[in-house]
This record gives structure tokens, C-alpha cells and sequence, in this order.
């Protein structure tokens, strides 16, 4: 562990300035973030504790909720709006880690967690994400985990968050405080980014820009969140899918889906929903949105089972929910 | 049999003596432990190659850090004899020398140590240490090396490395059903919730050290060997375990170093491997290549057995795994061939873990023994009671015990089996398997020293070792029925060289063994009270020292009693010795502990995934000696095998020789969710063959048999066999039915 500072700070405005320098980091929950040090995987050399701050509320709006950075993920998963109204939310984050974990775990942090490829945490293997131009370790090794959509030559690596898909599923949007003052936006899908060249950036925030507040919309009537995994509880989904939508006289409106597992993003599955949007659930329908989704889905070797593995799922998935509304109706 | 009445305080479920301590924080675990000097901290820098030669390391700037008092490499090392040398006494004793020369053996070895006042100083300053590597080509792949194996001097708890009985190939060729596979087991890892952890202390050529080990007699003899010096200049404190399961049998990486760093500073230095250390610096379960062949005649008896085993070792440290073990004591056959063969490789030790042998032999034995039974149309159960030997088909000797058809029997009743069930609740495919366990029963030589004090106390000295299992309250028990005294007058004291040596834990030969001892120094003491009593007052002479008690502070026997300070010499209390060995019903007959295992496992028809509803297992482990702890040792052991069918693997990247996922996020063992209720029955008995207890080895019982039971439920459910562990969803993914099918 290389020696740091730590320091807390009055609010968010402390925060950032005290982050916008090199090698400074926001410390939230720290569940991800101190493993990564004492392995020296991360050497920040400045430490903000940000878990403080007034930021862990979850606030009603007019039609929806707001979320403070600093709310844990167990009291997120607990809290009674979104248990009631966003499901999908509470189920993802209750399928993630482990209890303690998720006493500590932040919904701020939880977003900014890093990949849990294997190669990435062993410093004395080659990873182009903790060591830019290294290498990939990965490729040709072992890659049971890795990505089969939005993958590179350069990183393989997946993105490990449940939340996170949810969190794409809902359509939920995310507000930052800049280093340079003012507030910004940004929607979930929108957040992470795909490795290409740079796969050392995981995300598009600038250096000191700080989560303040997940916000959630209407909440669409119709959810689901499946994770699957190798055992039943504190394990990184081998894929998982989110599901949202609303029903307009028997035809998909506002579908979205988010999947897990599969890229270094919680990825939304565009391709899909344009082929559902709108149309009348059918078990045609929904291969062709899987085909539609996977069509440029690349195995790995280790990995290869996760392409047959997503159709089944999404087909099964979106059968499930739709005849599951039949049956209510 | 009257001097074992199945009464009295042996086989209660009597609490953890020490549980209190434990719960408490309280329970001085090897790296809680404080001297009177203040310690410092050593962290260990690991090598990224996994064989080659340090070319240079250059520990300057970790030197210069704050806190740094030493940075111990092979340049400056203390002098040590070669690794692997001095091998008579076996593994354990060897040398265990760290750093003695610039080789590399494994990926992980430690390249250097850095000892500093603090955790974070050390591991800081270990960053900055600078070492090249002239790497070289290494072995970590028995099957792409297979050219190379060599058939090795002996297994793990057993001498003979091949066997053969009658002709396997005419009965093969002859059999009406015949079965064969290639089954592929994986590297696996112990990950005791302790980590391996070691206060070393050297006053002049004496060493101290308190550190987490199973078996403290052989641990001595390692640093004596390694260092050149005489075993009683070395003491071992081990009192308290956390988990050893094989994994800590011996001395392991930090312990060396961590007299190294002793010596060197002149100050005790404490080492505690972090999870991930623990996977290179600690030892693993070797990966194994089997190929079964089987056949049976046309009434479903067995009639050939083949069982052929590719294993790995690591270089000079002679541990071959006899994964053919359970085959060549499980059923009647005409004809058997049983052989090993190991790659001697460039990996951290390949040591023992839960049932050497017995783990990954059943795990495809009793899956292809299933095969067999279905090939044969019979039922599972049904076949291996049909297949059940009179005497031992392989050594031809008489078994002590054997219960196994009780146990398949009342497994099938208390199970509920009506063979093996297949059915769809909703997306799921329900299965229903079944297999035996047989584990080998051994004992072991084993002193203990008990002592009565005027007061009534008893207290009992050994340097056995509790790793969880519950040695203290079993030893408790045993010394307090003997002794005629409540367990609350009892102490037991373990895990001190200074104590009488014992065989420690390990090969679920301890409670057995050291039992033993503490019963016969019991015993002994009893008789050596009378001899007392009666010089003391005639009246007490021809008395009958069975019925001998103690009272208070006095010895009693019907209505007579006499104060116990009137029968020493004054100086105290008196004590008496008591030792076991293995007698002769080692050599003239088959002794093993037995089960059998049933299991209701749920595959979801959408992903594959495997999820165990229920196991249950009845045992055959002679008497229990405590029904609590004992149960606690089966439910561990299935636990381990539902982790050993469907998640336990440490992935090992062979273009490195390196161990990939070292911590516990990604080396999965089962969690609670993972676990249902487990229906745990042991069958009353009593082995007289076994030792004057009547037990048998429990230990490593319930690993046996759990998993391909697991397995063999996944067949069931899915109409697949699957040839390696641990089963993924994805090796099930193409017997999967069609999507709302």
C-alpha cells in the first residue's frame, strides 16, 4: 500500500477541489476502492472521505426519486418506495455482494467499482486497464468472466455492477458536482464507456467530478431483474438482465433492457428494444431481439457459453414477464 | 466390553470447551500472540515468474523506508540446509529452507522479505523492492508434460503406488457391461478462514516459534532441519486453529521466513499471509487426470476395475495424492488394476487438503460406478449393496467394521429414494443421486502426561492440536469419564512442544490416536492412585481402580475415600503418562470409516445452473465421542463436497504457472445460501479393532461421497454426465431443453 492522505470535507464543493489534482480519489463506501490499494492494483495519494457528506437521503419528486450518493446499497434495497415502485432496483442491489458489503457499499461508489477481471487484480500479469499499454493478460488466458459485446483487442474486462443495470434499465440519471463548479446530468447508459484504446478510463467523469444524486423516473409498470451466477449468494453475475417496460393496449412502450455481465459496461441492449418497441409480445419476437442483440457477440474461448447463455436468457426472461402479465390479466 | 459402557460423558454433545474464547476474541490464535519483546512485521515480496534465477534485487529503496529494519533476500538469508534434504522423516520434517539460494520454485516464491515496525510499512517498502529474474521454462501441467511422469516411491498414506489383482483385461473383455471415462479434477486450496501466520523468536541458537500448524512434532524436526540445528532447541506453540484442513499439516512458507527475519533483526517477527499469499506460499490439492474403466456381468456384479491417475508434484516435495484409494476398498470384484503417476512441476507444495485420496477418488469413481449401475439397469442403491465385498478386494484381509450396507440402507430410507428420480418443477429439473464414502481409518503414535492436583483438578498435557474440530472438549471428556471427575475439573492443555509429542491433526487419525493416550494415561493414573492408596491404608488394597473417582480433594471408591494430598511425595500433585500405537489389527485387517450420501439437486432449465435442495448422509465412524462435534465434522465435510462438486477450483493460467483467482470473491467455496438443510445420521458402534475408544476416523468422512452424490443428481436431473469438476452451467448447457420447452 503506498502511504496516502485522508481527509474529510465539509461539503461538496471541499470535495471536489480537494480531488481535481492528479492521483486524488473520492472515498465512499471503500469496499472496492482500499482492496485495490492494499493490493497497489490503485495508489491514489490524496483520500477524500466523501461518505459524509449530506447525501444520503432518498428524497420523493414529482414523479420519482431522488437518491443521494452516500445512500448504502442495503438501505436502498430497503427503503419502502423502492421496493414498491422500482423492484428491479431492490432485487439487483440484494443480488449483489453480501450483506456487509452492502451496509458499506455506496450507490455512488457502487457505479464506480472497477472490473473484477483477474488479470486486472494480479499486478504481476499484463492488464492494459491498471497498467496502460501492458498488455492483455486475459485474451488467450483464462476468460470464463469476459466480455462478449463492446470488447477490444485492448480489454476483455466486464463491468461487475448489479446496480448499474439496473440503474440502466430504469433510465436512471446521474448528477455530479464538476471541478470547475456547476452540475451536470448525465444518463446511466451514459456513463460508462467502452475500452477501445483508453481502457484504463472506465467512465467519462472528469478528475474531481463527484456524484451527488441518482435520479429515478416514472417507474415503468412492468420490471424484472435476474442475475445468474455460480452460487447462490456473493458472487459476480456470468451474466445478468434487467427488463422495464409498459404495456399500451397489449404492445411494448418504453421497453428497455439492460444487461450484465457481457461488456465493460452495463450494457443497454439498443438493438433489442428497437425490435420490441412497439410490438406485440410473441416468442418470435423475442429470438429475433436476442439475434438482433447478439449478432456481433465475440466469445473468448472460456467464455463462448456466455452468447447461447444471454439468448436463453433474454428469450426466457421477457416470456416470463409477459406471461406472467397475461396470467394477471 | 463392559469397560466401555456407552454411558458416562464420552459421546455427549458436550459444548466447545473453548467455544467461550472463541466467541470472545479471547482465543490467542498464532498471530494474536505477544511477547514480552515488542514485534516487528514481515511481509513477503512474491516472484512474478514462477522458476528461473534472481539475477538482482536491489532492496535499497525499501531499506530506506521509515519503519524498514531489515530486507532479508538470498544473499543475506541465515544458512540453511537444502530444500528437500533430510527427507527420512517425510515432508513435513524435511528442510524447508526459504531463500537459501537465487532459485525461483514456484510463482509466488518469495523473493524477499521485508521486516518493518509496521503492516503498512512493510508492505509499502516491499512495493520498492527491485528483483530480476533470468526466467526459465517451467512445468505446471501434468497432462502436457505426460512423457515425463514417473511413478513415485510412495502415496499419501499408502505404500503401494500400483496394484493389480486378477486380470483386468480378459474380465473386461468378458464383462457384459462395461463403462469407461477421462475425469479431470482441479487444483484446489484449503482457505482456512486463518490464514498461515508465524511469531518466530531466536534466543541465541534457540528458536520459538508460536504459529498456526496441525502437527507440531514433525514442524520441529522441519526447523531443525532446515536450520541445522537439534529439534529440542526448537518450541512450537499452537494452541488455537483456525482451520487447517490439511493445509497447515506442516511448516509453510512465512514460518521460515519469519525466523529468518527473527534472526536477522535479533526481534521477534510475526508473518500472517494475506489471502492471496496464501495461495502461492501455502499449499494446494494437486489436479488429477483420471481414466476409469468398469465392467459387470449380465446379474450386475462387478467384475473389472481399472482406475489410472496423472497427477502433478511439486519438485522436491514428495507428496503423491492416492486417488485411486476408495477404489481399491469399495466393492467385490474378479479383477482390479489401480495406478499413479505424477509430473514432478514448478508449483507452490501440492499437499494434502480434506481427504487426500478420497476427495477427487470418489468424485469420479462413484460417479462412474453410478454409470455402471445404470448401464446394468439396476438401481444405484440396489447395486452397491449387490456389489458389497466379504473381505477387502483388494488386500484380501478381513474388515474390522463394515457397516456400509447400513448405510446405504437407512441413507435410501431416511432420503426417501425411489431411485434416481428425474422430474420439472417450473424451470427447474429435479435429480435425485446417491453414492458411498469410504475414508481409511488410521492410528497413529501418540503421549499424553495427565495430572491430578491436590485439589481434584485434572489437568491433561499433549501437543495435539485443536484445528476446529473440537480436540479439546473430546479430550475433556474422555479424560473426565476415565478419571470418575465432572468436565469442569478437567484442563486440557495442547499445542506445545513441551508437551508429550502426539501424531497431531491430521488423516482424521487424531481423536482416535490421541484419545487413546489420554485414556490410557488415565488409566494409568488411576491404578498408580490405588497403588498409593493402598500403601496409604491397607484397606484400599485389591480395590478396583475402574470404579476409582474423585471427589473434591479426595480420590473415592464406594464409601471410602482418602484426601489426594495425603498420596503424593508433597510437592504437589501426581501425574501419570499414557501412550498409543497402532496394534496389530492394522497390519491383519482392513480398517476404514464408512457412508453414504444422497442428494436432491435443482438445475434451472434456462441457465444451467446448479443448485443443491438437500444431502443426506448416514456414517459409519465407529463410537462418536462427542455427538456434537462430530456431527459438526460430517456437515463440514458435506459442505466441502458440495463446494468440491460445484464451485471449488483454483484456476491456474499454465502459460505462468499462476495461480488466477487467489481470494475469496473468486475461489468460490459454498456459502450458507449454498447449503440446505443437511441431514447428518451416524450409526451407533463400537470398532474394537480401531483402539480401546471404539472410534473411527470422522474427519474427513463427509467430504467422501458428497459430491458425486451431487453429481450423479445432476445426471439425473439432466441426462448428462459431466467428466470434470467443478459442474458449471455451462458444461450442462447443451442438455438444456428448448427455451418454454
Amino acid at each position: 500500500m503506498t502511504p496516502f492522505s485522508y481527509s474529510r470535507v465539509a461539503d461538496d464543493k471541499a470535495a471536489v477541489a480537494a480531488v481535481s489534482g492528479e492521483n486524488a480519489k473520492f472515498l465512499g463506501g471503500g469496499t472496492n476502492l482500499v482492496d485495490l490499494m492494499k493490493h497497489e492494483i490503485e495508489r491514489p495519494e490524496t483520500l477524500v472521505d466523501v461518505s459524509r457528506l449530506p447525501h444520503e437521503e432518498i428524497e420523493k419528486t414529482k414523479d420519482g426519486i431522488r437518491i443521494g450518493a452516500a445512500v448504502t446499497n442495503s438501505a436502498l434495497a430497503a427503503d419502502p418506495v423502492v421496493r414498491e415502485k422500482y423492484p428491479l432496483l431492490s432485487t439487483a442491489l440484494l443480488s449483489g455482494a453480501t450483506q456487509q458489503l452492502r451496509n458499506r457499499a455506496t450507490t455512488g461508489g457502487n457505479f464506480l467499482q472497477r472490473t473484477r477481471c483477474q488479470y486486472f487484480y494480479d499486478t504481476q500479469r499484463a492488464c492494459n486497464k491498471r497498467e496502460p499499454g501492458s498488455g492483455c493478460d486475459a485474451i488467450g488466458g483464462l476468460n470464463r468472466f469476459h466480455a462478449i459485446l463492446g470488447a477490444s483487442e485492448n480489454c476483455i474486462a466486464v463491468h461487475p455492477s448489479d446496480m448499474a443495470v439496473a440503474m440502466v434499465t430504469l433510465g436512471a440519471d446521474i448528477e455530479t458536482v464538476l471541478p470547475q463548479g456547476g452540475v451536470r446530468t448525465i444518463p446511466a447508459d451514459a456513463l460508462h464507456r467502452l475500452p477501445g484504446d483508453t481502457p484504463h478510463i472506465d467512465h467519462q467523469l472528469a478528475q474531481g467530478e463527484l456524484i451527488t444524486h441518482v435520479v429515478l423516473h416514472k417507474a415503468p409498470e412492468f420490471q424484472m431483474y435476474r442475475k445468474v451466477r455460480d452460487r447462490s449468494s456473493y458472487a459476480f453475475a456470468v451474466v445478468s438482465i434487467g427488463i422495464a417496460f409498459d404495456l399500451l393496449e397489449g404492445h411494448f412502450l418504453k421497453i428497455r433492457i439492460g444487461l450484465g455481465g457481457v461488456a465493460h459496461k452495463p450494457w443497454r441492449a439498443a438493438r433489442a428494444e428497437e425490435v420490441l418497441e412497439g410490438k406485440a409480445p410473441s416468442r418470435a419476437l423475442f429470438e429475433k431481439a436476442a439475434d438482433a442483440e447478439l449478432a456481433e457477440a465475440k466469445g473468448q474461448g472460456d467464455n463462448d457459453f456466455k452468447i447461447p447463455l444471454m439468448r436463453r436468457l433474454i428469450v426466457a426472461s421477457l416470456m416470463e414477464m409477459t406471461e406472467k402479465q397475461e396470467k394477471a390479466a | 466390553m463392559s469397560e466401555h459402557e456407552f454411558k458416562g460423558l464420552i459421546g455427549q454433545p458436550l459444548d466447545r470447551v473453548e467455544g467461550p474464547l472463541k466467541v470472545s476474541g479471547r482465543a490467542t490464535y498464532a498471530a494474536d500472540w505477544r511477547g514480552d519483546k515488542p514485534h516487528l512485521i514481515g511481509f513477503i515480496v512474491e516472484s512474478p515468474v514462477a522458476k528461473g534465477r534472481i539475477t538482482s534485487i536491489d532492496t535499497r529503496a525499501a531499506e530506506a523506508c521509515e519503519g524498514v529494519k531489515a530486507v532479508v533476500t538470498h544473499e543475506n538469508a541465515p544458512k540453511q540446509i537444502p530444500f528437500g534434504e533430510r527427507a527420512k522423516g517425510g515432508r513435513f520434517a524435511q528442510s524447508h529452507a526459504m531463500m537459501r539460494t537465487n532459485e525461483v520454485r514456484h510463482l509466488g516464491y518469495p523473493v524477499a522479505l521485508v521486516v518493518a515496525d509496521t503492516l503498512e510499512q512493510a508492505r509499502h517498502a516491499a512495493s520498492l523492492v527491485k528483483v530480476e529474474i533470468a526466467a526459465e521454462e517451467g512445468v505446471f501441467d501434468p497432462e502436457t508434460h505426460e512423457d515425463e511422469a514417473v511413478k513415485p516411491d510412495e502415496l499419501d498414506g499408502s505404500p503401494e503406488v500400483d496394484t493389480e489383482t486378477g486380470d483386468f483385461e480378459a474380465e473386461y473383455e468378458k464383462a457384459a457391461h462395461r463403462v469407461e471415462g477421462e475425469f479431470h479434477t482441479p487444483h484446489q486450496h484449503a482457505a482456512a478462514m486463518e490464514p498461515h501466520a508465524t511469531v518466530a523468536e531466536w534466543d541465541g541458537d534457540k528458536l520459538t516459534v508460536h504459529m498456526s500448524i496441525q502437527i507440531l512434532g514433525d514442524g520441529r524436526k522441519a526447523f531443525a532441519n532446515t536450520f541445522d540445528i537439534d529439534p529440542q532447541d526448537v518450541r512450537i506453540v499452537s494452541p488455537y486453529i483456525g482451520g487447517g484442513f490439511g493445509s497447515k499439516l506442516g511448516v509453510h512458507n512465512e514460518a521460515i521466513l519469519a525466523a529468518h527475519g527473527a534472526k536477522l533483526t535479533g526481534r521477534p517477527v510475526r508473518i500472517a499471509q494475506h489471502r492471496r499469499n496464501v495461495f502461492s506460499n501455502g499449499p494446494n490439492r494437486p489436479p488429477h487426470r483420471q481414466r476409469l474403466k468398469l465392467g459387470a456381468d449380465a446379474n450386475g456384479k462387478i467384475v473389472a476395475i481399472d482406475h489410472d491417475v496423472l497427477s502433478i508434484m511439486a519438485r522436491d516435495y514428495p507428496f503423491a495424492e492416492a486417488a485411486a484409494s476408495p477404489t481399491r476398498g469399495s466393492y467385490a470384484t474378479k479383477a482390479m488394476r489401480t495406478k499413479h503417476r505424477v509430473v514432478e512441476g514448478d508449483i507452490p507444495k501440492a499437499d494434502s487438503m480434506r481427504a487426500p485420496g478420497e476427495a477427487v477418488g470418489t468424485l469420479t469413481f462413484e460417479s462412474m460406478i453410478d454409470e455402471l449401475a445404470h448401464s446394468c439397469g439396476v438401481d444405484p442403491v440396489e447395486f452397491r449393496v449387490r456389489n458389497e465385498p466379504e473381505k477387502d478386494p483388494h488386500s484380501g484381509k478381513p474388515f474390522s467394521t463394515r457397516k456400509m450396507r447400513r448405510c446405504l440402507q437407512e441413507g435410501a430410507e431416511k432420503f426417501g429414494w425411489k431411485g434416481p428420480v428425474s422430474r420439472r418443477e417450473g424451470d427447474w429439473l429435479i435429480g435425485h443421486g446417491m453414492a458411498a464414502a469410504i475414508r481409511p481409518n488410521l492410528m497413529q503414535k501418540a503421549e499424553a502426561e495427565i495430572e491430578l492436583s491436590t485439589d481434584g483438578h485434572v489437568t491433561v498435557r499433549l501437543d495435539m492440536t485443536d484445528i476446529g474440530t473440537g480436540t479439546y472438549t473430546i479430550l475433556t471428556q474422555i479424560a473426565a469419564e476415565t478419571m470418575g471427575v465432572a468436565p469442569e475439573y478437567v484442563t486440557v492443555k495442547l499445542g506445545d512442544t513441551d508437551f508429550p509429542e502426539t501424531c497431531g491433526s491430521g488423516g482424521s487419525f487424531g481423536a482416535g490416536s490421541t484419545g487413546t493416550a489420554v485414556f490410557e494415561a488415565a488409566k494409568a493414573l488411576k491404578e498408580d492412585l490405588l497403588k498409593r492408596a493402598a500403601k496409604a491404608d491397607s484397606e484400599w488394597k485389591g480395590a478396583n481402580s475402574k470404579e476409582l473417582r474423585i471427589d473434591g480433594a479426595n480420590i473415592a471408591l464406594g464409601n471410602r475415600s482418602l484426601p489426594i494430598a495425603q498420596l503424593g511425595d508433597g510437592s504437589g500433585g501426581i501425574s501419570a503418562k499414557g501412550a498409543a500405537k497402532p496394534g496389530k489389527e492394522y497390519k491383519t485387517m482392513a480398517q476404514y470409516s464408512y457412508g453414504a450420501q444422497f442428494a436432491e439437486v435443482a438445475v434451472d432449465a434456462v441457465t444451467g445452473e446448479i443448485r443443491l435442495r438437500r444431502l443426506t448422509g448416514v456414517f459409519d465412524a465407529g463410537r462418536i465421542l462427542n455427538e456434537k462435534t462430530a456431527r459438526s465434522q460430517l456437515m463440514g465435510g458435506m459442505i466441502f463436497g458440495i463446494g468440491a462438486a460445484l464451485m471449488e477450483e483454483s484456476l491456474m493460467d499454465l502459460r505462468y504457472g499462476a495461480f488466477m483467482n487467489r481470494d475469496l470473491a473468486e475461489y468460490h467455496i459454498a456459502v450458507n445460501r449454498d447449503v440446505p438443510r443437511l441431514d447428518v445420521h451416524m450409526i451407533e458402534g463400537f470398532d474394537e479393532n480401531s483402539n480401546p475408544l471404539g472410534s473411527k476416523g470422522i474427519g474427513e468422512l463427509g467430504i467422501c461421497g458428497a459430491g458425486p452424490a451431487i453429481a450423479n443428481a445432476v445426471f439425473a436431473a439432466t441426462g448428462h454426465r459431466v467428466r470434470k469438476y467443478p459442474i458449471h452451467m455451462e458444461d450442462l448447457m447443451d442438455a438444456l431443453p428448448p427455451i418454454g420447452g
